[in-house]
């Protein structure tokens, strides 16, 4: 059975299309990532699933459960997590626990198994407030409380905006933790590299799905030849390629450009005599596989042409 | 229920934490009390008088000596020209000014009645009129006294006169009804819409409605602490009022308890109906104390007298829930009345308290939009 | 004239006994990007806002494009560029009116606003919207205006922090490639960012660790010296010896 489905929801703000018609599904014990910068409409689709917003148009279960219809029995049974965590400021670690766990008719002790690998982190600090907390500890609280009565789903919006780099790693070991105890996962990031953390995702970008399936099955969607080509001036390379007579995309990848040719196949060669016709030296021409990053900016292509 | 009491002990704790507010909560009495207690007076004393004597004779002497003698009164000084009296005023330096004709003794001894001329700074009417009385009041005496046993009494106007010699206790009878309402609308009405609608800035209100809590048991929970605080301010005021202010208190406690837990609610109703409508902590301070504080200490007859009003103010202060509460306090604290003489206005409150909260229970957003 | 923008030498503050940025030493080049990266409470937010003239260091020396950020903090200011994602352009306003505003700010002259607004206006591409609100633009474009806007004074360096939050891996590319094209005309770049791969668009970054600076040198360098594959494992790396919570 699945335990979100999700069918052709739409949702506007006023003339602002949030959602545009998303449709999919999630498995039991799965972790199904939303993978889509700002504005794509991750929050929004949260809201929905979580309750807190009737789709314009379209359904969505939870559970089993229509969201609209049967909003409060999803409320009393699943775990929330919104973005900039919303934990009690002026309570301690320890309060917020106890209260979240007060509020869900359990209690810290029920379900410490589930929270413990967590949580040991934070107890040292168990009797700290709340807002003193760096980003990674806040992070890790706001989980714990969220998973406190052990709910079959758990919603995410945004676990990782805004925390180190130590802690995202961290926080993605600890979901993989519990998608082992059969809790499905719903996680939307704008980061891409979180991408192949999960067993599926689904590409948003402006309200729409642009690809949904395992990310190795997404990066397979690229279906184009991808090279990746290093010199010492970054930016006259990037011009110099997009002067290209066949260049299609071109584009900065850190020390790198990427560059996708509009035939199918091309030789390095062709390339490397070119460029260095033009004076780039130390220049270094090798396929590369293509990443979500890259995929999703394919796939985006045809409305990079922006308004 | 288990759900309830945890989300009543963390509203308890959070409270308890915050020490600012808990201190401006808990001392805002206390110090209202003592601002309008002795800073802020509708009494005379000590004003300042200035004189143009144009007769210098033994009985002017006599009667500025009185006057000046009184402690409500102080001269100041002589005027010798006319011209100065405008410029005295204007400054501020003096309340009024007696200007006696010349010859005033001999006029007095022939029967001519001379005139003393008093002129007032009456930019504050309200003391303006009672300083004019205090100084005729002060210059019959002195008429009578002169007169001797076989003088006409003069009785209305001593009767008067001594009914207005007695003025701090009526101040404080003034308002301290009043203090009660507007603590009860601070405390009540915009410390519960601040608390509410923080849970909804600070992103809190959208995991307390995904759980197990039912609003309307995150509404009770809100206002339950505000209940116990309002209350304690009641008795603390009504402390002080009795034991340092000598405020007479001639009803039952028992009704006056009970009416003023009748009026927490309404207060408390409307902090819950604010908070419905406005989505951030700065909306909900902005109508609190714009649309119930302001009109509460204007126009319920807090300091400034219905009656006194224009026609429409004086309606509009029929649906101002804490004009019907100054009534009910008044009343049992100064003339003893019970339940048998306050029940129209008791009737109002509780409508008007059950239509608030059938209103916010209407309002209260259980999605986010 | 190779004498460095930025020069920084044990520079240092405490505020009471915590040290927030810990005798940290640097340069930067002329026409350099700059990626400045550390943690949240590593000290970067203090370390810039030394560097832009905002906060007077407790100890050690520094001078931004030549002036000193002890005795010359003003004229610093005056002479630099500085966008942050928090807080740009006014979104009530239009962009035009932005522009002027900023402008005014940085002390152009109505004639020389007149004509960096047109030239502004016509690079990024955005005459038909000049006299649009802020607030109805798209996120990409108000940071791709709020940078030219930074520049509008045409400062030596210009001081970008966090600037590329939250848009999509096109617009953010887009927005690298404003920030090459003006290090390419001789502009230093100073920036901070979140994004561990936009530390690979830099000649050299910085990375802070408890109010020092644990490694400094351009991303390949610095891959190559701590085994890693990402500047983000080296950050990794080093974060995890962290003591600040």
């Amino acid at each position: 059975m699945s335990m979100i489905k999700v069918q052709n929801i739409t949702k506007s703000y006023g003339n602002v299309e949030a959602v545009k018609g998303i449709s999919f599904e999630v498995g039991e014990g799965e972790i199904f990532g939303l993978i889509g910068p700002d504005g794509a409409g991750k929050t929004t689709i949260f809201h929905i699933l979580t309750t807190l917003l009737k789709p314009g148009s379209g359904k969505a279960k939870v559970m089993g459960l229509d969201v609209v219809d049967d909003y409060r029995k999803i409320r009393s049974e699943v775990g929330y997590m919104p973005g900039r965590f919303a934990l009690y400021r002026d309570l301690s670690v320890e309060e917020n626990l106890q209260f979240f766990a007060s509020v869900f008719d359990t209690s810290v002790d029920a379900n410490y198994e589930l929270i413990k690998p967590i949580y040991s982190q934070l107890e040292p600090f168990k009797d700290r407030l709340a807002d003193d907390l760096s980003g990674g500890m806040k992070q890790k609280l706001a989980l714990c409380c969220a998973l406190i009565h052990k709910p079959k789903v758990l919603f995410l919006d945004e676990p990782t905006t805004g925390v180190d780099a130590v802690s995202r790693k961290e926080f993605w070991q600890m979901l993989h933790r519990l998608k082992e105890q059969d809790i499905t996962l719903l996680v939307s990031t704008p980061y891409m590299d979180e991408a192949e953390q999960c067993d599926r995702v689904a590409l948003i970008q402006d309200g729409e799905i642009l690809s949904i399936n395992t990310p190795k099955a997404v990066t397979k969607g690229f279906k184009k030849e991808l090279w990746s080509v290093k010199a010492d001036n970054k930016y006259e390379l990037i011009q110099l390629l997009r002067q290209y007579e066949f260049s299609e995309t071109v584009q900065p990848f850190g020390e790198t450009v990427h560059y996708t040719d509009q035939r199918e196949k091309i030789d390095a060669g062709e390339l490397e005599s070119y460029l260095k016709g033009q004076g780039m030296e130390h220049l270094h021409v090798k396929k590369a596989e293509p990443t979500i990053e890259d995929t999703f900016m394919r796939l985006m292509e045809p409305e990079a042409s922006h308004e | 229920m288990n759900s309830f009491k945890g989300f009543i002990i963390k509203e308890f704790r959070q409270i308890y934490r915050d020490k600012r507010t808990l201190i401006i909560l808990f001392g805002m009495p206390v110090i209202m009390m003592l601002l309008f207690g002795f800073a802020i007076r509708n009494e005379v004393e000590n004003a300042k008088i200035m004189v143009m004597d144009n007769s210098h004779d033994p009985i002017t002497r006599q009667i500025i000596s009185k006057i000046d003698a009184s402690r409500y009164f102080s001269v100041e000084g002589n005027i010798r020209r006319f011209e100065q009296i405008e410029e005295l005023f204007q400054q501020g330096e003096i309340d009024e000014v007696l200007i006696f004709e010349s010859d005033f003794a001999r006029k007095l001894q022939r029967g001519e009645q001379p005139a003393i001329k008093v002129i007032t700074d009456a930019s504050n009417p309200n003391l303006a009129q009672l300083i004019q009385q205090y100084s005729s009041a002060i210059i019959l005496d002195y008429q009578q006294s002169l007169a001797g046993p076989s003088a006409f009494q003069q009785k209305g106007i001593a009767v008067n006169v001594n009914m207005l010699f007695n003025p701090q206790l009526r101040s404080a009878n003034l308002f301290v009804p009043g203090l009660i309402a507007v603590i009860l609308m601070l405390v009540s009405a915009l410390m519960t819409s601040i608390s509410i609608t923080r849970e909804k800035e600070m992103g809190n209100m959208e995991v307390l409605l995904v759980s197990p809590l039912k609003p309307v048991q995150i509404i009770i929970g809100k206002v339950l602490p505000y209940l116990v605080l309002a209350f304690i301010n009641v008795l603390t005021i009504l402390a002080l009022a009795q034991w340092v202010f000598d405020v007479p208190f001639r009803g039952s406690y028992g009704l006056f308890l009970a009416e003023s837990l009748l009026f927490i609610f309404t207060a408390l109703a409307l902090g819950v109906l604010i908070s419905t409508k406005a989505n951030d902590q700065q909306t909900a301070m902005m109508v609190a104390l714009a649309g119930l504080l302001l009109p509460t200490v204007l126009l319920s007859g807090f300091i400034f007298p219905i009656s006194s009003m224009p026609q429409i103010l004086q309606w509009i202060s029929n649906l101002i829930p804490a004009r019907w509460f100054l009534v009910i306090v008044r009343s049992i604290m100064l003339k003893d009345a019970g339940l048998f003489f306050l029940w129209k206005e008791t009737l109002i409150l509780a409508v008007m308290t059950a239509g608030f909260i059938a209103l916010s229970v209407k309002s209260f957003k259980v999605r986010l939009e | 004239m190779s004498e460095p923008m930025i020069a920084a030498g044990n520079l240092t503050r405490k505020f009471g006994d915590f040290t927030a940025v810990d005798h940290i030493s640097f340069e930067v080049k002329k026409g350099e990007i700059f990626g400045f990266l550390g943690a949240n409470g590593a000290g970067k937010t203090t370390a810039m806002r030394m560097l832009t003239g905002l906060l007077i260091p407790t100890g050690g020396e520094a001078t931004v494009a030549g002036f000193d950020v002890y005795s010359q903090a003003e004229q610093l200011k005056r002479h630099i560029g500085y966008m942050s994602q928090r807080f740009s352009l006014y979104e009530d306003l239009t962009v035009r009116e932005n522009i002027r505003l900023y402008g005014g700010i940085y002390g152009l002259t109505d004639e020389e606003l007149q004509s960096k607004s047109n030239q502004l206006l016509s690079m990024l591409v955005m005459e038909d919207f000049q006299h649009q609100r802020i607030s109805s633009l798209p996120l990409g474009w108000k940071q791709k205006l709020a940078f030219s806007v930074a520049l509008i004074h045409e400062p030596q360096i210009v001081f970008l922090d966090e600037p590329t939050g939250g848009v999509d891996p096109i617009t953010r590319r887009q927005f690298w490639e404003q920030i090459y094209k003006v290090a390419e005309e001789g502009t230093t770049v100073f920036v901070t960012t979140h994004y561990m791969d936009e530390a690979e668009y830099c000649d050299r970054v910085s990375i802070m660790v408890d109010g020092r600076i644990d490694a400094l040198g351009p991303p390949e360098g610095l891959k190559e010296r701590f085994k890693a594959e990402s500047i983000e494992e080296v950050f990794i790396e080093l974060a995890r010896g962290a003591e600040r919570e």
